[in-house]
C-alpha cells in the first residue's frame, strides 16, 4: 500500500480558498507544541505573534510601512512570473532606483529647490529601475542568456555602486566619514500620512499600484497577453502574442516598481542613503508574490500577512522573551505548509495497492 | 469544551497582565543587538555586560533584548517597540543604530538612550565608545615581534575611522620594530559572516601574511589561522579555545562595569546625557593574556599596555606620516586631537594599499 498524490482533473476551487486556512491551523499546531517546548504559554505567544499587533494603531501603522515595499515589488514581480519571465534581481532595480533618487536629493540639499524634488526623485528612480531591469531583458531577447542569473548577479553590481557612492563621492561631509549621505532636506522627503507617526505616502501610492495591476490583469488585452504567454506559450505563439516584447515590457514595469519602492524607502522611512537600506525586500517579494498567488489582491494579503509576522515576532521577542531564531522557525514553517498546502490545489492524495509484480518491477 | 478553552485563555491573559503590571515598578532597561547573542563576539560582550548588569542589579530591573536588528529602517521600528514596551533606558549597540536612535530620541523626551560608537548626541543620548587602537597599538608591536614573513593580514569590517584608526595604530606600533612592515588587507564589508570572514583569512594567508588580525566579529579567522599553524588575534571577546596554538592576545570588550553605572546613575535619577570615550585606564577594556609568545614579548606587550594605561604612551604621537608623505597637523598638542582619530580618514605611510571611497 503506498500514498500517492494525484493530479487533479481541474484544479479545485473549494481547497484554494480553505488551503491558506488549513496552513494556518497546522501552523498553530506545531507552534503551539514547540512553545509549550520551550515552556512559554502558547496561548500568550500566539496572541504577540497575530493579535498584538493589530490591536493599536501603532503597529498598524508599521505593518503597513513594512509591506508598502514588498507589495510594490511583489507586484511587479508577479506580472513578470505571469509572462514566464524570472526576474530575480529586483533587489538591484530597487537599489539602483534608490540612489538615482537620491542623486536629485543629495545634489539639490541646502538650496531653495522647490517642492518638484520629491517628484522628480520619484519619476528618476523608477525610469532607473526600469533601465536596470531593461538590461537582464535584452540580454535575454538577444542572446538568450539565463535572466535569472543576470538579473540576480547585477544585484551584487547595484550594492557596490551604492557603496561606492556614499562611502566617495556621497558621503556626508559632516558625517566623520561614516558612509551615509546627509539627512535629506524636507522637500526630499516623503510626506508622513499622520502626525508622529511613520505611516507615509508611500503607503497609499502601493495601494494605487495593487488597483492598477488589478486592472491591467483582469480588465486589458495586455493583461490577457500576459497571462496567455505565461499559462500557453504555444497558443500565445498562434495568437500573434510576441512573447519577447513582453519580457521587455514585464521587466521594465517590475523595475520601474522595484525601483520606486527604493526611493520610497530611502526618502521615507530611511530619511537618508546608506549601504544595508533594504534587509533583502527585493528577495522577500518573491516570497510575497508566489504566496500571493500571482495575484494582485492576494499580494496586498500576502504583503500583509507577512509585515505582521515581522513586527509580531519583535512584539514576541519584547513581551515573551522569545528568542528571534523562534520567529524564523515560525516564519519558516508557515511558508512551508502554506506552499505544501497549495499543492493540494493541483494533486490529491491516494492510496494506491500495487499488485506484487509491478511492485518487483519497479522496485 | 469551547466554553472552557475560553476560559482558560483569558485566564491565561490575565494572568500574563497580572505578571506584567508586578514587573511595572522595575526599573525596565533595553538593548538593541546587531549579531546574535551567539556570535562568540561583538553582540556576545554587550550580552555578557547585560548579564553582569542583571547580576548586579537584578532585583531592581529588567532587562529586555532584540537581537539580530538590522542597521536600516527596521532599527527605527526595534527601538521603538522597545519605548512602547515600558523600557526606559535603552542601549542600542551599533554603530549603524545612531539615526534610527536619534530619530526615536526626539519623539521620546522622557526615556534615555545610550548609543555605542556613534558621535551624534542629544539632551537624552548619550554615546560610548572605547579607545580600542590602544589595543590595537599593542597588537601592532606584537604582530612585527612575531611575524616571520613581514607580512601581516588585517580583515577589516567597514572603512569607517573607528576600523581605519585600528589598522593605523597597528601599523605606527609594528613600523618601531620593522620599519619595513606590510601589511594586507582585506574588507569584508560586514560586521559578522563567519563564512566570508574565513574566507577572507584563507586569502591573507595565501598572500604571505603570517599573522591574522580581524576587525569583523566571529572566530572564524582565527580557526583558519589555526588550521593553516599561523598565528591570529581574537576580536571582541575571548577566542582562545578556537586557537590555543595560535591567540597572542585580545581585545576584550568589557561594558558590564558601564553599563552598571549608568543603570546605577538612571536608578538614582542622576543620569545625563554624556559622551564617553574609555581607554584602558578606564576599563571600558582588557586585553587577553598573551599568550604563544617568547618571555621578551609578552614583557614589551606588558610594558606597553601599562605605559598606555599610565597616560605615558600614546599610539598616535606627533609627528604621525600621512600615506602622501605629508606629516598629519597636529592638533592636539603632542598627539593627534581626539577628534582627528574619532574622524580618521586616512592611511599612515607604509600601508601599501588605498583606503576605500579615497
Amino acid at each position: 500500500m503506498q500514498l500517492v498524490l494525484e493530479k487533479r482533473a481541474e484544479r479545485s476551487n473549494t481547497i484554494a480558498l480553505v488551503s491558506p486556512l488549513i496552513a494556518i491551523g497546522l501552523t498553530i499546531v506545531t507552534m503551539t507544541v514547540l512553545f509549550a517546548i520551550l515552556g512559554k504559554n502558547p496561548l500568550l505567544a500566539l496572541h504577540a505573534y497575530f493579535i498584538a499587533p493589530l490591536t493599536d494603531s501603532y503597529s498598524l501603522q508599521e505593518i503597513a510601512v513594512k509591506a508598502t515595499p514588498l507589495v510594490m515589488i511583489a507586484i511587479g514581480l508577479s506580472l513578470c512570473y505571469l509572462a514566464n519571465a524570472w526576474n530575480i534581481g529586483a533587489e538591484g532595480q530597487f537599489l539602483i532606483g534608490a540612489v538615482a533618487g537620491s542623486w536629485i536629493a543629495v545634489k539639490t540639499q541646502g538650496t531653495d529647490a522647490g517642492a518638484w524634488v520629491l517628484p522628480a526623485m520619484l519619476v528618476l528612480a523608477a525610469a532607473a529601475g526600469a533601465l536596470y531591469a531593461l538590461i537582464p531583458a535584452i540580454c535575454k531577447v538577444k542572446f538568450g542568456a539565463s535572466e535569472i542569473l543576470t538579473s540576480l548577479m547585477l544585484v551584487y553590481v547595484a550594492d557596490l555602486f551604492l557603496d561606492y557612492l556614499v562611502r566617495g563621492p556621497w558621503r556626508d561631509p559632516q558625517g566623520f566619514n561614516f558612509p551615509t549621505t546627509a539627512e535629506f532636506d524636507p522637500v526630499a522627503t516623503v510626506p508622513l500620512l499622520i502626525e508622529g507617526g511613520r505611516l507615509h505616502l508611500g503607503s497609499i501610492i502601493a495601494l494605487l499600484v495593487v488597483a492598477a495591476a488589478a486592472i491591467l490583469l483582469g480588465r486589458t488585452i495586455k493583461g490577457f497577453e500576459i497571462r496567455v504567454v505565461g499559462a500557453a506559450p504555444r497558443a500565445a505563439r498562434f495568437g500573434g502574442f510576441n512573447a519577447n516584447q513582453l519580457i521587455i515590457l514585464t521587466f521594465a514595469v517590475s523595475g520601474a516598481l522595484a525601483g520606486l519602492a527604493g526611493i520610497i524607502e530611502v526618502a521615507g522611512p530611511v530619511g537618508h542613503l546608506q549601504p544595508g537600506i533594504s534587509p533583502g525586500y527585493g528577495f522577500t517579494a518573491i516570497i510575497v508574490a508566489f504566496l500571493g498567488r500571482l495575484n494582485p489582491l492576494g499580494i496586498l494579503i500576502a504583503g500583509l500577512f507577512l509585515a505582521l509576522t515581522f513586527i509580531g515576532g519583535e512584539q514576541a521577542q519584547i513581551a515573551m522573551k522569545i528568542p528571534l531564531d523562534v520567529t524564523k522557525v515560525f516564519q519558516g514553517i508557515l511558508l512551508f505548509y502554506v506552499l505544501a498546502c497549495d499543492s493540494l490545489i493541483l494533486y490529491r492524495f491516494k492510496l494506491v495497492f500495487p499488485n506484487r509484480q509491478v511492485a518487483r518491477g519497479t522496485g | 469544551m469551547r466554553k472552557s478553552l475560553l476560559a482558560l485563555a483569558a485566564g491565561l491573559l490575565l494572568a500574563g497582565s497580572v505578571s506584567a503590571a508586578s514587573a511595572a515598578d522595575k526599573l525596565k532597561v533595553g538593548f538593541i543587538y546587531l549579531g546574535p547573542v551567539g556570535d562568540l563576539g561583538w553582540t556576545y560582550q554587550h550580552e555578557q555586560g547585560r548579564l553582569a548588569l542583571v547580576k548586579e542589579l537584578g532585583d531592581k530591573i529588567e532587562t529586555t533584548t532584540l537581537e539580530n536588528v538590522p542597521e536600516g529602517p527596521d532599527a527605527e521600528r526595534a527601538i521603538e517597540q522597545l519605548v512602547r514596551a515600558g523600557n526606559k533606558l535603552i542601549f542600542t549597540t551599533s554603530f549603524g543604530y545612531m539615526d534610527p536612535t536619534l530619530k526615536v530620541a526626539k519623539k521620546y523626551p522622557n526615556v534615555h538612550f545610550e548609543h555605542a560608537t556613534g558621535y551624534k548626541r542629544d539632551k537624552n543620548m548619550s554615546t560610548y565608545s572605547a579607545k580600542w587602537y590602544q589595543g590595537r597599538y599593542i597588537q601592532g608591536l606584537i604582530a612585527a615581534k612575531m611575524s616571520k614573513s613581514g607580512v601581516l593580514g588585517y580583515i577589516g569590517s567597514f572603512p569607517i575611522p573607528e576600523v581605519v584608526s585600528g589598522i593605523n595604530a597597528t601599523i605606527v606600533a609594528a613600523q618601531t620594530i620593522n620599519p619595513n612592515i606590510k601589511v594586507k588587507i582585506i574588507w569584508a564589508n560586514t560586521w559578522f559572516d563567519p563564512g566570508k570572514e574565513a574566507d577572507a583569512a584563507k586569502a591573507l594567508i595565501d598572500q604571505g601574511a603570517d599573522v591574522i588580525m580581524q576587525h569583523t566579529d566571529s572566530p572564524a579567522a582565527m580557526q583558519i589561522a589555526s588550521e593553516r599553524g599561523k598565528l591570529a588575534f581574537g576580536q571582541d571577546s575571548e577566542m582562545i579555545k578556537f586557537g590555543p596554538k595560535t591567540q597572542l592576545t585580545s581585545i576584550l570588550d568589557t561594558w558590564g562595569p558601564y553599563y552598571i553605572e549608568r543603570v546605577k546613575a538612571e536608578l538614582a535619577g542622576t543620569w545625563k546625557s554624556e559622551d564617553t570615550w574609555g581607554g584602558l585606564d578606564s576599563h571600558m577594556f582588557a586585553m587577553a593574556p598573551y599568550t604563544n609568545m617568547p618571555d621578551d614579548v609578552k614583557k614589551m606587550a606588558e610594558d606597553a599596555q601599562a605605559a598606555i594605561t599610565a597616560g605615558k604612551l600614546h599610539p598616535f604621537k606627533c609627528p604621525i606620516v600621512g600615506q602622501d608623505g605629508k606629516e598629519v597637523e597636529c592638533k592636539g598638542g603632542a598627539n593627534l586631537a581626539d577628534g582627528q582619530i574619532l574622524g580618521m580618514n586616512f592611511y599612515v605611510k607604509g600601508i601599501d594599499d588605498k583606503l576605500p571611497g579615497k
